[in-house]
């Protein structure tokens, strides 16, 4: 039924207020209070004071071995991600029968529906010394320590990750036109430059899309390297976990919260950056 | 480790996996799972609700129907809560939590839910100092008897004359050791340290907690487990920075560690202690002699208690001693009622990990309410986990 304007306006504007209340009370809202409690002072018994300072960002160095382990956390466990999904993500998209992508893509999915935290404790009963070490044990490999290692958390990131990775670079994939590797072979192209040149480079936009995911939650990752890593290495998730549910320094809390969600926000920015620059025509949708 | 985000749920998931592969491993029964992780009293609420479990004949008061209560991971017997809605109709739901800031941070945002819950000694002052607690009428709690409680372990339940919380048990923090791997017999935090450096290399674990992690590496020195003094917290922290490399672990969920064998050595609470040696006698548990921590858990009701009423009835139900008997068969800690200790088995009270000689008590302290608000101590903690 075609409506005068206002009414199509009207009709817009109550579509969208469901969403718009959503975001405005469960994001907008609580990120000003995070950002009028990181410039307050932490109470005597701890929590929130009133006060307008920038005591609580001058004091980020206390806390730069977590920044400078995130960030290095990040973006290899993104990449160990990539480097592992890759492979699955092009076999499923140019090799893969339509029977067998359809199984293989609910292998993928399937382990979603299951929580990461339960995932997550399952690995640490598998590279516990009950696990794979008493296996080992019997081939003559004694005493081997596999749990609480840097190898356990990056077992447990690219395990945990993994779809979120695969899926995009899938979709990228998929919709390749192989005309354009018959082109490239016609004239005289080899396999590597042909993979190079058009099948990586097309695929950028789900590259930087599942290497961007991947990353942001790693950057507030808490739970793998507590679990699977003996909670020796202190990430920002760490830090944040601490100063909230611990000391209860509130506004130090905040203020580190709103320092990851600033370079959280940096790293999209790059990632769209990027992704346009290599792919030209197709935008991301990230933000 | 943290516990708390999933809240609303009888217990975190966590905690429910760690159950469930207790019931696998078959160190609890489906009975005590059911219990533990609240599934047989989500079993009990839905039956009430679907009119399949007949009403309870007596509602003297009314008590409701159900109520919530916040507590510690493998703290009670399953029955007492059955029974309790047995008889008065009200359903408990049960929520576990990992450390007294998370309870604290819940309930000072207000709407926890909680008629009763579980405070350590050092936390009841500053509950009360925030005003987030209730003075309790002691006229509802007619089975409690001060005269029978012993005085060392209820002080702090008491402030400025006034009882705010009553104990549920006391315990103490030493250290658990697995003594077919570390043959050598210990009896010191000194030597606690001393081996995490040597024969214990990767195979120890010191608790997520500056309270009990600071404080024991200052008993290294002898300085006392809640010193604030910055020049005795700076030689812990140095000794903590030099054995973190040693280590397996910084976790309070050290159970999982020291049954599959990774961990051989990790500091331990009481109940902690009794269950590791019950399943795997060769764990052993050790007071360091130069003292530690003694502890007191309380029952208290918050000030925004959804159903005081249930609250105090349940209270009420859990001190009397032929309840409190089985509560502590089942979560091993000592008890501070000799009214309830009169009723234990002999091997419960002739327990060295339960109740210890008096001459390793002497020297043991209570955590203070400052230690554990300290933001020294804090950054501390944070200095150690990040070096």
């Amino acid at each position: 039924m075609p409506g005068s304007p206002l009414r199509r306006k009207l009709l817009t504007t109550l579509l969208l207020a469901p969403a718009g209340a959503w975001l405005i009370v469960f994001l907008v809202l609580p990120f000003i209070a995070i950002i009028i409690f990181s410039v307050g002072e932490r109470a005597p018994e701890g929590g929130y004071q009133a006060a307008l300072t920038l005591t609580q960002y001058a004091n980020l160095p206390a806390r730069a071995a977590a920044f400078w382990n995130t960030l290095i956390l990040a973006p290899v466990g993104a990449f160990a991600c990539l480097l592992v999904a890759y492979p699955v993500a092009y076999y499923l998209a140019l090799k893969a029968s339509q029977r067998w992508r359809l199984i293989l893509l609910a292998l993928i999915v399937i382990p979603f529906w299951t929580s990461l935290l339960m995932r997550t404790y399952a690995w640490m009963y598998i590279l516990g010394g009950r696990g794979i070490p008493t296996l080992l044990a019997y081939v003559g490999i004694e005493d081997l320590r596999l749990i609480n290692t840097p190898g356990a958390v990056l077992l447990g990131i690219v395990y945990g990750y993994l779809p979120l990775m695969i899926l995009p670079i899938y979709v990228s994939l998929e919709r390749l036109d192989r005309r354009l590797l018959e082109a490239s072979a016609d004239l005289g192209a080899k396999p590597v430059s042909t993979f190079f040149g058009i099948t990586f480079r097309l695929s950028l936009p789900g590259v930087t899309t599942g290497f961007s995911l991947v990353m942001i939650l790693l950057l507030g990752e808490y739970l793998i390297p507590t679990m699977l890593g003996g909670g020796k290495v202190f990430f920002l998730g760490n830090a944040l976990v601490d100063l909230f549910l611990q000391s209860r320094n509130w506004p130090f809390g905040s203020a580190i919260a709103v320092t990851l969600v600033l370079v959280s926000v940096v790293v999209l920015i790059i990632a769209n950056r990027v992704s346009s620059r290599f792919s030209g025509a197709r935008q991301v949708d990230l933000i | 480790m943290s516990k708390s985000y999933r809240d609303g749920l009888p217990v975190t998931s966590e905690e429910f996996v760690h159950q469930l592969m207790r019931l696998r491993r078959g160190s609890i029964g489906r009975r005590d799972f059911l219990g533990l992780t609240g599934l047989g009293i989500a079993t009990a609420v839905l039956g009430r609700e679907l009119g399949l479990a007949p009403t309870p004949a007596r509602a003297a008061e009314n008590l409701g129907d159900r109520m919530s209560i916040a507590t510690w991971p493998n703290y009670h017997d399953p029955a007492t809560f059955e029974n309790f809605t047995k008889d008065t109709g009200v359903a408990v739901e049960v929520n576990v939590f990992g450390s007294n800031e998370e309870m604290l941070a819940k309930l000072q945002a207000g709407g926890s839910g909680w008629s009763l819950f579980v405070p350590t000694n050092y936390t009841i002052s500053t509950y009360r100092k925030l005003d987030l607690i209730d003075q309790l009428d002691m006229a509802k709690l007619t089975n409690f008897d001060a005269k029978s409680e012993d005085a060392r372990f209820t002080a702090e339940g008491t402030i400025e004359g006034v009882v705010y919380a009553v104990p549920k048990n006391w315990g103490t923090t030493g250290f658990a050791v697995n003594t077919k791997k570390l043959t050598k017999p210990m009896t010191s935090w000194k030597e606690f340290w001393d081996t995490a450096m040597a024969e214990g290399d990767g195979r120890t674990m010191v608790h997520d907690y500056q309270l009990t992690t600071i404080g024991n590496a200052l008993k290294y020195f002898g300085f006392s487990f809640n010193s604030l003094k910055p020049d005795e917290l700076a030689k812990a922290e140095e000794l903590l920075i030099k054995v973190k490399p040693h280590l397996f672990a910084v976790s309070s969920d050290y159970q999982p560690a020291m049954r599959a064998g990774d961990a051989w050595m990790t500091m331990c609470w009481t109940n902690d202690g009794a269950q590791l040696h019950r399943d795997i006698p060769e764990i052993a548990y050790v007071l360091g002699k130069e003292g530690g921590e003694i502890w007191t858990d309380f029952y208290a009701i918050p000030k925004d208690a959804p159903n005081k009423p249930a609250g105090y009835a349940l209270l009420n139900h859990l001190m009397n001693p032929q309840v409190a008997v089985k509560e502590h068969i089942a979560n091993g800690a000592p008890c501070t009622d000799a009214r309830v200790n009169a009723l234990l088995p002999k091997e419960v009270l002739e327990n060295p990990i339960l109740y210890p000689a008096a001459e390793l008590l002497t020297p043991l302290e209570f955590g203070a309410a400052a230690t554990l608000t300290d933001p020294s101590r804090a950054e501390l903690m944070a200095r150690f986990k990040s070096a």
